[in-house]
């Protein structure tokens, strides 16, 4: 029984892989063929945004897939066919969204947050560095104090 | 005590940016369609597969196009509004069949009505390409110069029509902007 499981666990994992290989497009040269799969891995599926052209088994993206097949076999250059899309869909369809003013926060955000992580971190570091010293900065009389509390602990044992 | 000030400040902006982000349905993408031209197509009438339809024959009235399939759900949904629309109302609609079978599209509108004053027979699904179509149905409203002002993605509803797109269509045909 649970041998069957893992095979279906096995069987679930593993068999999305094949479907997306189903009917591998033909080109005239070896170049175009790097080109598409290229192409697929960087561009986004519109109906299940999460996945590229390459994975998606969506119904567009099959379309979308096929219609790059044969751009690059007119000759296309990769940058004819990217603005073909975006021209139809936006920027959205590229995962790698061009650098403008709306897609700004996109660009640099991580950095800020990095930003913002070191100075806090910085700042931290600063901060316990300074504990420590104030620590070593017991007076005499203090000491005298701990080591009265500290006997009276033991006598009470 | 700024110090304990700070995480709260920035719960609060994370309210901020939920609040803001959950409003957007991130399957709406702004299509990038919006004041440009239709695109040029050439199509068969879904009814008359002899008859040819280009960009040409689309009115110089503001209009919509609705792009629909016998296979969609969502299609179901809002049909009944645009055959009222098309009822109660002399705005033109015309219909993009989109990658459907012509049997199966001609039924459908004979059980349910036809509210479109042409259907386009696009089973390959190229000029839904040429449109941005990615799901099905969306409304493209058009202007009388031809350029497209503005689309919706998923089933119109009752108050998308009323507050959004009726008003828009009344704009553009008194050419006010």
């Amino acid at each position: 029984m649970i041998r069957a499981c893992y095979i279906l666990l096995f069987l679930a994992v593993f068999s999305g892989q094949t479907f997306a290989a189903d009917m591998p497009p033909e080109f005239s040269s070896e170049d175009y063929k790097v080109r598409y799969y290229d192409l697929i891995e960087e561009i986004r599926c519109l109906v299940c945004q999460n996945q590229n052209l390459a994975d998606s088994h969506a119904d567009l993206a099959q379309d979308l897939r096929n219609l790059i097949v044969n751009k690059i076999n007119e000759g296309k250059s990769n940058d004819e066919i990217i603005r073909f899309l975006t021209e139809r869909y936006g920027d959205f369809v590229l995962y790698r969204p061009p650098v403008k003013s709306n897609t700004m926060l996109l660009w640099i955000g991580p950095f800020v947050f990095l930003i913002i992580a070191l100075i806090v971190l910085i700042r931290n570091i600063a901060n316990r560095r300074g504990d420590t010293e104030s620590v070593t900065e017991i007076t005499g009389d203090e000491h005298n104090r701990i080591s009265a509390i500290l006997d009276e602990d033991d006598t009470r044992k | 005590m700024v110090r304990y000030l700070i995480p709260l400040a920035v719960f609060g902006l994370l309210i901020l940016a939920f609040i803001f982000g959950l409003q957007h349905d991130p399957r709406e993408i702004p299509s990038a369609l919006i004041d440009k031209p239709v695109p040029a197509f050439s199509l068969q009438e879904l009814h008359a597969p002899d008859t040819i339809i280009t960009e040409k024959d689309l009115p110089a009235q503001p209009y919509m196009i609705n792009v629909w399939a016998s296979w969609c759900v969502a299609c179901l949904q809002e049909h009944p509004l645009l055959v009222a629309l098309s009822e109660q109302s002399d705005i033109s609609i015309y219909g993009l069949n989109y990658k459907d079978e012509r049997e199966a599209a001609l039924t459908w509108l004979q059980e349910r009505g036809d509210p479109y004053n042409k259907s386009l027979f696009d089973n390959k699904g190229n000029t839904g390409i040429e449109l941005g179509v990615y799901g099905v149905p969306e409304t493209f409203i058009v202007d009388g110069q031809g350029i497209i002002r503005y689309k919706h993605i998923g089933p119109i509803s009752m108050e998308d029509l009323r507050d959004t797109l009726l008003p828009l269509l009344d704009e553009l045909e008194k050419g006010s902007i």
